[in-house]
Order: C-alpha cells, then structure tokens, then sequence
C-alpha cells in the first residue's frame, strides 16, 4: 500500500498538469486564462498536504525502498517551488495573454515543470533525481522559445536546449561512473560504498561530472554562458521562472549529492565548488557592470548570485570542526529569499516594461518620477538584491558568512573576504538602476503620459506578496530561519 | 512607568519615526501640510520619550545598561532584540533625536528642489529611526542591521536632492551632477567598510558563541579574544568603523558628500551619521578587544593627528565655505579619534563631548551655509563678505558657532578639544608616551591651524563691507523657522560649554566603569 497521503502534494499538481491540459481543449479562446485559474486552484490544493505532513509528527516518510522520501527538506522546498508557481503565474497571465496563442500548454508546461522540482526535492536516488531535473527542463526549453516570431526567443530556447541537453548527458555519464564505483543508486548506498573507492580516480571523475552537470543548471561560471542570451530571449515570467526555479533546481540536486551522496568525500566537490564560488561571484559581477539592458544585468547578478549560494558549500568542506548543517541551511536560506527578491525583481521589469516600452537602462531613466509606486518596488527588490538591510538580501548574506566564518582558516577567510568584495561591487550596478529611476530625467524618446498607468491586477498582486515577503523576511528572518534549520538536518547525518 | 523603563520606552523612540514614515506612506503627495505634521508629530514623540529617558535614566549607575530589554528575534543565528542605554548612549541619543525635530522644523519653509516634502520627510524619518536604533542597540546583528539603515536614506537624500552642478570626474572626461558622483561615492565607501565590520561580528560570534555586546565585552575583559583573531577582527571592525568617522585616509567620500547633500542632509550627516562610527569603536572595538586597541592605539592616534592637520590645511585651501565646513569635520572628528586612542577616561568622556558639541556645532554651520547659499545662491566665499551687515542676525548667529567650532573656552568646541589633548599627555599605561606626547604636540598646533581657517572663513565671510554686487540688494533676515530651529542648538552650545558636566557626567562614569573592566 502506497503511503498516499506522502505522495498527495505531487499527486495533485500532476493532477493539475493534466486537468490545465484537458481543460484548454475546451475553453474559447477569450477563457483561456482560466488555465491559469485552475493551476493556481490546484497549487493551493497541494498546500493542504503539505501543511498535514509538516504537522504530522512522524516526520520522516520514506517510500520505494528509500527513494522517495518526505521530510522537511522535501516539504521546505516543496512549498517553496509551489509558492514560486503561484507568482509565476500571477505574472504570466496579463503577459501571455497579449501573444494570443497557445494559453493553455503555456501553463501547462510551467505546471509540469514545476512538478519536476517538487519530485527533485522529494529524490533520494540518482535516476530520481535525474528524472525530476529533467522534468524541470524540458518545459522549460518550450518555454524559452515561446514567442515564435520572435528571433531571440528562438535563440534563446534553441541555446538552452543544446546546453541543456549537453549538460544532462555529462550529469548522466557522471552518475553512471559513481554508480559503476560505488554499486549504488540511493545516496546511502553511494556514501556506503562511497568509502573504498574515495581516493579511486573514476570516482573522483565521477563527482566531478556530476557537479558540472548541475554547474550548468545553477549557471555557475564557467557554465553560466547560455544564461544571458536565454535570459534575453525568453519571455520575461519565463525568465524569472527560469532564474529562479529552475536555478533552485540545480542547487537541490547539487546540496542532495553532496551533503547525502557524496557525504565522506568532501574533499573532492569542495574545492571545486570553491572554484566555481569564487568565478561565479567575480565574473557575474564584474560583467554585470557593463550591462545595459535590464534582463540581462539581472542575468549576470543571478550568476553572481549562485555564486554567493555556492559558498557555504564551498567552505562545509574545508571546516576542522565547523558544523555541517550551518553551510546547509545557510545556502538553503538563501537560495529561498533570491527566489523572492528576484521574482520580484523581474515582475517589476514586466510591469515596468509595459510603461516605459523597453528593458534598456537609459529608457527606464525618470520611472520614479511617473511612476513611483513601480519606483519604490524597484527600489525594494533591488537594494534586496544588493543585500542592503533590512530587506530581506541582508539575512541571506549574513547567514552566508556566518556559515563560512564558522571555523576560520585561510581558505574560508579569503572566500569570505572575496565574497564580502563581491557584495560591494554588486551594490554598484544595482545602485546603478535605482539611480537612473530616482535621479535622471525622462529620456525623450520616452512619453510617459502615452502608455496607459496600471499594473495588471494579477501582476499588482504577484508583486504585493513578493514586496511583503523581501520585507517581513528582512525584518524578522526567522520566518524564513526556523524552516531552513528544520531542513538542513539533512546535512547532520 | 515600569513599561517605559522595560525596553517599551526606547523603543518607541526608535520606532516611533518609522510609524511615521509608514504613515506618510499613505498621505496624498499634495496634502504637504499634513505630511509636515505628521513628520512633526511623531519626530518630536521621539524626542519626547528620549527626554523621558534621560530623566528616568540611573545617573548614579550610569555604567550599567539601563531602560532596556532582551526578546527573541532571529533565535537560528542567536541574535536577539537586545536594547539599553549607558551614561555614553544617552546624550548621543538624545542629540540625534533633537536635531531630527529641528531638521524637519527648519525644511519646514526651506525644501530643496525637487519639491517633494513628503518624500524628503519619509527618508528624514527613515534616517531617525537608523540612527537612534544604533544607539541603543545591544545586539551586534540589531547595530549592524540599524547602521545600514541609515545608508538608503541618506543616498536617496544626496542623490535626487542634492547639488546639481556639473563637475568632471577624476581622471575621466565626461561631467557627471555632483550628486549623483557624490551618492555613489559615499555608499560605496560605507558598504565597504560594512561588509568586513559584518566579517567582524560574526568572526565575534563564532569565538565569543553569543551577538550581545555586553556577554561579548564581559568575555573580552576575560581575555577570550587573542593573537591573530582578534587583529583581523579589530581591523575588519577598524574598517567599518574608520570609513563612516571618516578617519584619515578614508575619508575622500565625506567633503563630496556634505558638500554635495541638501543642507539637512549635510547636517544630519554632520551631526549624527559620523558618530555612528566614533560610537562603534567606543562602544565595540574598544571593550570588547581590549588587548588589540591597546596595540592599535598608537596608530589610531597618529591617523587621528594627520586628520586634524590635513583637515585643517585643506581647509585653508577652499573656495567654497560648504566644502571648507566639511573638511572642518574631518579635523574636528580626528580630535574625537585622538580621545578614543588614549584609552583613559579622559579621553574617551572627551570623544563623547567633542562628538555632542561636533554634533551641535557642525550641524548648525551647515543649516547656516545652507540658509546662506539658499539667499546668494552661491558658496563661493570669494564673491560673500559684510553678511554682518546685510543680516545682522543670521551673521551674528553664524559668528558665534564659528567661535565654538574653533575651541572657544566658554562654548562647546572647547571641552573635546582640549580633553582630548589632555588625555594624550597621559595615555592608558603602557601606550607609548613619545607618540601620544607628540600627537598632543601637534594636535594643539591643529587647534591653532583650526582658529585660523574659521577666522579666515569668517574675515571673507562675515565681516567687512558687502560687495557691490550685493550691497544694494535686500536680504530677509533669519526667518521664524530658522530660529526656531536654531535657537535650541545655539542655547545648547553655550549650555555645554558653560557647564560640561551635563554630558561629561553620566559619560565619565560609563566610560571608567568601561575602562576599568576592559584594561
């Protein structure tokens, strides 16, 4: 008897995948946006679960001999990749409804890409894990392409599927040699076997494969290069799905490999992880500088960004006597409050773009003056996103700190230093985009009184609630704190 | 009154503005009276109940934490809403609560271009509520959180309402609005600082296991902290702590800064904002690394001489009196610093008075130069002269807080100065007396090189015959807002250099009891 009740959050959203699915042959198509009606309808549905699991108290559920697992990293992120639906919808549904076509599958795909995460964060064993990553990316790669007539769109999906595709068969050879090497698909069975062969060199390929796998997902440097063009391209809610979801994606499977997999070789994935922190930070950064259009300065920030997220990891394994669970729940936090403040980020750039007609810098010059509520959300998300408190950005970086300071030797120290470096250069551009709304006028080409005013109401709402989390979460980061703890007892085992 | 004295009290001062900036939120742009009112209203609850404090306030436990609380706040990292306010905090509290009131009653009638009272009051008490809540706060994740409060305003402040005119960029060709060069440049330069003084806290945290100050501080009385940890963990607290004073050399983004703010800006920056920095090593660096600062010491105190110098002569060298009133502060806060490094009582009950009476005196020079410009539309002191006799009130005014800036016995400016350099003659034991002797030498030259810049500033300013291109022209004297707004500084000017022991008394006994745990 399948434990039903662990299984009903995913149960209902593929319920959802399918009902959006059916439902689009027969809505006219003026309704199509009820599409978006029911899938918001069945994410709320998935709550329900979610919130009887979380208070249920035997809190560990394992199912297909230890494949599939409930626990509080699974309900953490669950939750999470649900909440990051709900507002991706929010912000589609006034954007793709102004392209006329395809409604339906639109939220079809977003909805089954969706589900991929959520199964992701439920996997305990490689073909798991792998099937939901793949779940992940194969609406999204549709997605990307969605406006047809659009060339960049083109470019933009057709460059994503070819890393995509690249990716997932190093991430497959990679797995199939640790498989090979350790006889295991289960983490345990992989950190079980793991111990015999940890100085074996297949092995070590092995790792290292993986991680470059998921180093394109989470468009680390030196894997981050489809990330700007596709981020261009790509309809705007896709984009933010894309550099939030599916990033988070990637760091899911890469904390499951290497806090449960790869747990007695830490020796192998940190220093790597530390490379990849150290050139994602530096690199993101620095080109984020010189970017004049706004989707693709938040592109490079959300590469600096994984970058930042990559540090604990980084530092867990170098720590003497530093505590696991710290760096976990450190990058965890983090990866929760960027997918808010950058969510918001890109619905104010949909919003924004409606008014001003352009994702370029020097076009957006003078919004605050026409349009200061869009001015001041703007202003929010962004100084967020530089980590200025008391937005929510503020916590994430502490805790990032807090969990590479924990033991300190030369290794972490400099992380520490280069990343406290980076969290300055950052604040540049950001401030850069805030400073051209507040304090520049009104470029000519734009006229702001010829665009009509108002935020479509589901996008208003999408930005109300971000608004509201990147402030309650920076003013008291313990509603965010208390679940990341939870979770990361993950790494303690 | 137990409520009051149970946290609820400091509290509310803190949090009072930040009600009243929500508030704002939701009044109508052109309803600008009610704005005022309502910036008004709540600034002045918050000073209220910051007086209340002090009249609640133990002077004869003035070195213990007082009026304060402790509450959960983030228990994952173990940080708590930990509040209290010591012989030290209090007059630095209740200064930065005043000049909040007087700042908004003096825009009352003078708002800077672009004409948006409701924004400029919104980031006003955005600033009010940073401020008082460094002061007060116990918990070094609640200071880090309220000293970076204050940024966002004040960046907002200099860049959308600040100076406007052109100016060419070191080193770079085109001209940028010295506003917006200006915002950046001092938000770079703080967040710098900030980003390793946070490096510090938590390196703080992992060796002493706990973010309260006074644990952290009884531990390093205890000698928890040592060798090389705690020399990277002063110099990363230096870091912070040294950019936002601004000690010499980091201090290039304060002239650009005030000279480029609306004049509250410059005087709230002038008044509080670098005191938050003098009050971070007095309050963090010093009791709870006590062995680093004594190693330090000597070093801060020769920065903190070089300052007063290098302060002075640029002084010497300025056309436009905003820029010389600016360059005045670097110099005046180097004589704090010279206090601080002493590591005695004097000292440091000097850097407390020197940065009130800075606080007091600067902030007023400022609502001066901006009152000033606002009549010649310009600052350049060659084009001034006769103010005195164009506006007898506002040049007498202006006399008289130039005298207390320069160190007049009698007046404010005196106390810290010369405080500071009598502790230098005699420096903690064991501080090398060549160098604090030397300093003391030199930094008593500065008080002269000080004299001279404001006597010179006041000789082209003040006195004179107007020249012809304003002796002909009408000028409205001080207004009502003006006064009202000055008057209580002026009052408090003469008030502390009279009778110093209204801040030096609760500030001395916090500052033994400091210097009797730590050393």
């Amino acid at each position: 008897m399948l434990d039903y009740h662990a299984l009903a959050p995913d149960l209902i959203i593929a319920g959802t995948v399918l009902a959006v699915l059916g439902a689009d042959l027969f809505l006219p198509q003026e309704r199509k946006w009820w599409s978006a009606v029911i899938g918001i309808f069945g994410l709320t549905l998935a709550l329900i679960p979610i919130f009887t699991l979380a208070v249920d108290d035997s809190s560990l559920r394992s199912m297909f001999g230890g494949s599939y697992v409930i626990d509080d990293f699974a309900l953490v992120l669950k939750t999470f990749f649900i909440i990051t639906g709900y507002v991706v919808l929010l912000m589609s549904v006034s954007y793709i409804e102004s392209d006329r076509y395809y409604q339906g599958e639109y939220y079809f795909l977003v909805l089954a890409s969706l589900l991929g995460g959520m199964v992701m964060a439920s996997s305990r064993d490689l073909i798991t894990l792998f099937v939901g990553l793949e779940l992940v990316s194969g609406p999204a790669f549709l997605l990307a392409g969605w406006r047809k007539g659009d060339a960049k769109s083109n470019e933009a999906a057709l460059k994503f599927f070819i890393i995509g595709v690249l990716s997932a068969a190093i991430l497959l050879y990679g797995m199939s040699l640790v498989y090979g090497m350790t006889g295991g698909l289960t983490f345990e069975e992989i950190r079980a076997g793991s111990v015999t062969v940890s100085d074996e060199p297949v092995f070590v390929l092995g790792i290292l494969l993986v991680l470059v796998g998921f180093g394109f997902k989470m468009s680390a440097v030196p894997f981050h290069f489809w990330a700007p063009d596709t981020y261009e391209g790509a309809p705007t809610p896709v984009t933010a799905y894309l550099s939030v979801g599916s990033k988070a994606a990637g760091f899911v499977g890469v904390l499951l490999v290497s806090y449960l997999a790869f747990a007695e070789s830490p020796e192998i994935w940190g220093p790597a992880l530390w490379i990849l922190a150290v050139l994602s930070m530096v690199v993101g950064n620095l080109v984020a500088l010189r970017q004049e259009n706004l989707v693709r300065l938040l592109a490079y920030s959300s590469i600096a960004h994984a970058g930042f997220m990559l540090v604990p990891f980084a530092a867990a394994s170098l720590l003497d006597s530093g505590d696991l669970e710290k760096a976990f729940a450190a990058t965890l936090s983090y990866i929760l409050i960027y997918g808010m403040m950058n969510l918001g980020a890109f619905a104010v750039i949909i919003a924004g773009a409606r008014r001003v007609g352009s994702g370029q810098l020097r076009d957006w010059a003078g919004l605050g003056s026409y349009a200061p509520g869009l001015g001041v959300l703007l202003t929010l998300f962004f100084f967020s996103l530089a980590g200025i408190p008391p937005l929510a950005g503020w916590f994430a970086k502490f805790v990032m700190f807090q969990a590479v300071l924990q033991d300190a030797n030369g290794w972490t120290v400099a992380l520490a230093a280069i990343a406290a470096v980076n969290a300055v250069i950052a604040l540049y551009y950001y401030a850069k985009v805030v400073k051209g709304v507040w304090m520049d006028p009104v470029p000519d080409s734009v006229n702001p009184k010829g665009v009509p005013g108002r935020v479509a109401p589901s996008l208003g709402l999408a930005l109300g609630i971000l608004a509201f989390g990147v402030i309650l979460a920076g003013v008291y980061p313990s509603v965010i704190a208390e679940f990341t703890e939870a979770a990361s007892f993950l790494a303690g085992g | 009154m137990e409520w009051f004295d149970n946290g609820w009290g400091l509290s509310l001062v803190v949090f009072l503005p930040l009600v009243g900036a929500l508030a704002l939120l939701a009044v109508p742009k052109d309803e600008e009276d009610t704005a005022k009112w309502v910036a008004l209203l709540t600034a002045s609850a918050s000073l209220f109940f910051a007086i209340v404090a002090a009249f609640r306030f133990d002077y004869g436990d003035a070195g213990t934490f007082q009026l304060g609380t402790v509450k959960e706040w983030i228990p994952a990292i173990g940080s708590n809403f930990e509040i209290g306010i010591d012989g030290i905090s209090l007059p630095l509290l209740v200064l930065s609560t005043a000049i909040v009131v007087l700042s908004i009653v003096y825009s009352w009638d003078h708002w800077p271009e672009p004409h948006n009272p409701k924004g400029f009051l919104i980031l006003i008490l955005f600033l009010a509520t940073g401020m008082a809540g460094t002061f007060v706060a116990l918990d070094l994740v609640l200071f880090f959180v309220m000293f970076e409060l204050v940024l966002l305003p004040m960046y907002f402040m200099i860049g959308i309402w600040g100076d406007k005119t052109k100016m060419k960029l070191p080193g770079f060709n085109h001209e940028v609005e010295t506003r917006l060069y200006a915002s950046i440049k001092f938000f770079l330069f703080t967040l710098f600082g900030s980003a390793f003084m946070l490096l510090g806290f938590l390196a703080l945290n992992f060796r002493g296991g706990t973010f309260s100050i006074p644990e952290l501080t009884a531990l390093g009385a205890n000698g928890a902290f040592t060798g090389t940890f705690a020399f990277l963990v002063f110099g990363a607290l230096f870091l912070g702590f040294a950019v936002k004073v601004p000690m010499w050399p980091f201090h290039t983004w304060l002239p650009d800064a005030h000279t480029a703010a609306p004049t509250v800006g410059s005087v709230l920056l002038a008044a509080i904002l670098l005191k938050l920095g003098s009050y971070g090593f007095i309050r963090i660096s010093i009791p709870i690394l006590p062995n680093e600062a004594r190693d330090w010491a000597p070093a801060i105190a020769i920065l903190a001489v070089i300052a007063i110098i290098y302060g002075s002569l640029a002084c010497l060298a300025q056309k436009d009196m905003k820029r010389l009133i600016a360059f005045s502060s670097v110099g005046h806060m180097g004589f704090v610093m010279l206090g601080i490094a002493t590591l005695t009582p004097v000292g440091i009950t000097a850097a407390v008075i020197g940065m009130v009476a800075h606080g007091v005196i600067t902030g007023m020079l400022f609502f001066l130069a901006g009152s000033m410009q606002h009549r010649y539309h310009t600052r350049e002191m060659a084009r001034l002269g006769g103010n005195l006799k164009l506006m007898p009130v506002l040049g007498g005014i202006f006399g008289f807080t130039a005298m207390a800036s320069l160190g007049l016995p009698g007046l404010a400016g005196f106390w810290g100065e010369f405080m500071a350099l009598l502790g230098s003659y005699e420096p903690l034991a064991g501080l090398s007396l060549g160098v604090f002797r030397t300093a003391m030498v030199v930094g008593a030259i500065g008080t002269v090189l000080t004299a001279g810049y404001l006597l010179w500033m006041l000789q082209r300013v003040n006195l004179g015959e107007p020249s012809e291109e304003w002796a002909n022209h009408e000028f409205h004297d001080a207004d009502r807002f003006e006064l009202v707004a000055w008057v209580p500084m002026l009052v408090s000017i003469l008030a502390i250099g009279i009778y110093p022991k209204i801040i030096t008394g609760p500030a001395n006994d916090a500052v033994k009891a400091m210097i009797e745990t730590a050393f």
